[in-house]
């Protein structure tokens, strides 16, 4: 290696490791900083009542509704996606296989609506409610929410899809599957847990956004109270508490945050597991 | 038709975009033998081998164009049954694919595409073509673990199974032995010697002495055009073109 190699080599190096370095850095300032304020103010009562009267202003209650709301809504939408999404994408690796340039187009299309920030799914939900004469409520909710994590959904799964090894669909066509078989018994097995990993980032950002439930689910004090009744969300629990004066309501935000965060640790953890033990196995089903 | 000729390929022509990959390839490919289709990496074997069970189906790119009939079926123009047709041939390839799925499920799927259910049926077949493809007595005691954990050479000769399983009446190879260890490709080797009697086998490769070893008839590529076909010993022991003496002195390639 010449000198001027070395200094460039030294120089990378040490960049990718201040990078890296810095950005674990910020993930931890903003782990400690929920810890730090939501510890405190996290309790038992917090997690399973509701907010009484005066909650916002320091008196007693909890965040049940919002805990349970996010929770429903967040799994209502990603069902539904799930439902949508799959085959979408199974369609656009099995079938479109002879129409490349029609698949790359689709492609586009979903990243570019990958793009477009939450509050204007919330504002075409809350159009959408209007034209059907919907109030805000836990179905238009998921409803916004599903349109919302669908190009999420499918892109992510796509990207899945795309890695099965072309000589393992010849392997499977050459015994006589068609498409469907090919789609649902060779793609999906496959891809397994890339399919489950699919799901749970689409989750976490179903259940993470605040601009997208704020017109369509709206916010209560009450439980979820079926799919007609608006209900509480997490993310906007977050925020109604932030905005209090008083600084005790204002760690309690810290302590949603703290649940929230918690939610998504654990659905990833379960479904990592879930993953893993596939691949031990390596579908045996 | 010839009565001995199960498959007949006239004016065949692939283009991939502006390159042609296969030249007005004419091949009679006779019945209840080993045909070789021997020649150097790039001559358009593979895509040959593909045109065979239409997996060419799956390249948008590529162009075919001709005639392939297979027992006065021209299978180029078969429309509907496409998938039925590919079960008439076993594919066996460069590099084995298990299925996602146990050893003993690779088989049954394709038992299963084939039609058969019953599972004391399906049972024995697997015991069968398992048997026949020289691997029963190695996974006996691991039909249910996942065949992703079987050894490469293990995982051909599932796939050869699995091939067979479908009934078919032609086997396609592509360079089958290629990413095998000696005793693999030996236990290959053994099982086409077994099956040359009862299949149709086109195999495909670029080695020299597994023709020799194991062909009837054989037919050399160059650069994607047919130069001599015939008999091993027509071939071999008296080649008639100037760039088949050159292959087969080891000259190019």
């Amino acid at each position: 290696m010449t000198r001027a190699q070395k200094i460039e080599e030294k120089f990378f190096k040490l960049l990718m490791i201040i990078a890296t370095y810095f950005i674990l850095a910020i993930l931890a300032i903003i782990i400690y900083s929920i810890f730090e304020k939501g510890l405190k103010s996290i309790s038992w009562e917090m997690l399973t009542q509701v907010p009484h009267g005066g909650y916002y202003y320091g008196k007693g209650g909890g965040i049940l509704n919002a805990i349970l709301g996010s929770l429903s809504l967040a799994f209502g939408a990603t069902v539904l996606a799930f439902i949508i999404g799959m085959p979408v994408a199974l369609y656009l690796n099995v079938f479109l296989i002879r129409h490349k340039r029609v698949v790359s187009v689709i492609r586009f299309l979903l990243d570019l609506v990958w793009g477009i920030p939450s509050i204007v799914y919330g504002a075409f939900g809350f159009s959408l409610m209007i034209f059907f004469g919907l109030q805000t409520s836990l179905l238009a909710g998921i409803l916004t929410v599903t349109l919302f994590i669908l190009p999420i959904m499918i892109r992510s799964m796509d990207e899945i899809l795309c890695t099965v090894p072309i000589g393992l669909q010849e392997a499977a066509y050459s015994l006589g599957s068609n498409k469907s078989e090919i789609a649902f018994k060779i793609f999906t097995r496959q891809s397994f847990s890339g399919i489950i990993t699919a799901v749970l980032l689409s989750f976490g950002r179903g259940i993470g956004d605040a601009a997208a439930v704020l017109f369509t689910a709206g916010y209560t004090d009450h439980l979820p109270n079926g799919l007609l009744e608006p209900v509480a969300t997490l993310p906007l629990s977050i925020f109604f508490q932030l905005s209090s004066p008083v600084p005790e309501v204002q760690n309690r935000a810290y302590a949603s945050a703290l649940v929230l965060t918690l939610i998504i640790l654990i659905v990833s953890l379960f479904s990592r597991g879930l993953g893993k033990r596939y691949h031990k196995t390596k579908i045996n089903f | 038709m010839d009565q001995d000729t199960k498959i007949e390929i006239r004016d065949l022509n692939v283009f991939a975009g502006k390159t042609q990959i296969l030249k007005n390839v004419n091949i009679e490919i006779p019945k209840n033998k080993i045909t070789v289709i021997l020649g150097p990496s790039g001559c358009g074997k593979t895509t040959l081998l593909k045109c065979l069970n239409r997996l060419t189906d799956l390249y948008p790119e590529l162009k075919v164009s001709g005639r392939i009939m297979i027992d006065d079926n021209n299978i180029l123009e078969a429309k509907e049954d496409i998938y039925k047709l590919r079960q008439q041939m076993g594919l066996l390839s460069q590099r084995p694919y298990p299925l996602p799925m146990t050893i003993y499920n690779n088989i049954a799927y394709a038992l299963k595409l084939r039609g058969i259910r019953n599972r004391r049926e399906t049972h024995k077949l697997v015991m069968h073509y398992l048997q026949q493809a020289n691997l029963w007595d190695e996974i006996r005691t691991r039909l249910r673990e996942p065949a992703s954990r079987l050894s490469i050479g293990q995982q051909q000769r599932l796939c050869l199974a699995r091939g067979l399983a479908v009934n078919p009446e032609i086997i396609l190879a592509d360079e089958p032995t290629s990413a095998l260890d000696p005793i693999s490709s030996q236990f290959i080797e053994e099982t086409f010697g077994r099956l040359r009697n009862d299949y149709t086998i086109v195999l495909v490769t670029h080695v020299l002495r597994q023709a020799k070893r194991i062909a009837d008839n054989v037919v050399f590529m160059y650069l994607g055009e047919v130069i001599e076909q015939g008999s091993v010993e027509e071939v071999f022991g008296n080649p008639k073109m100037e760039k088949t003496k050159l292959y087969l002195g080891g000259t190019f390639n």
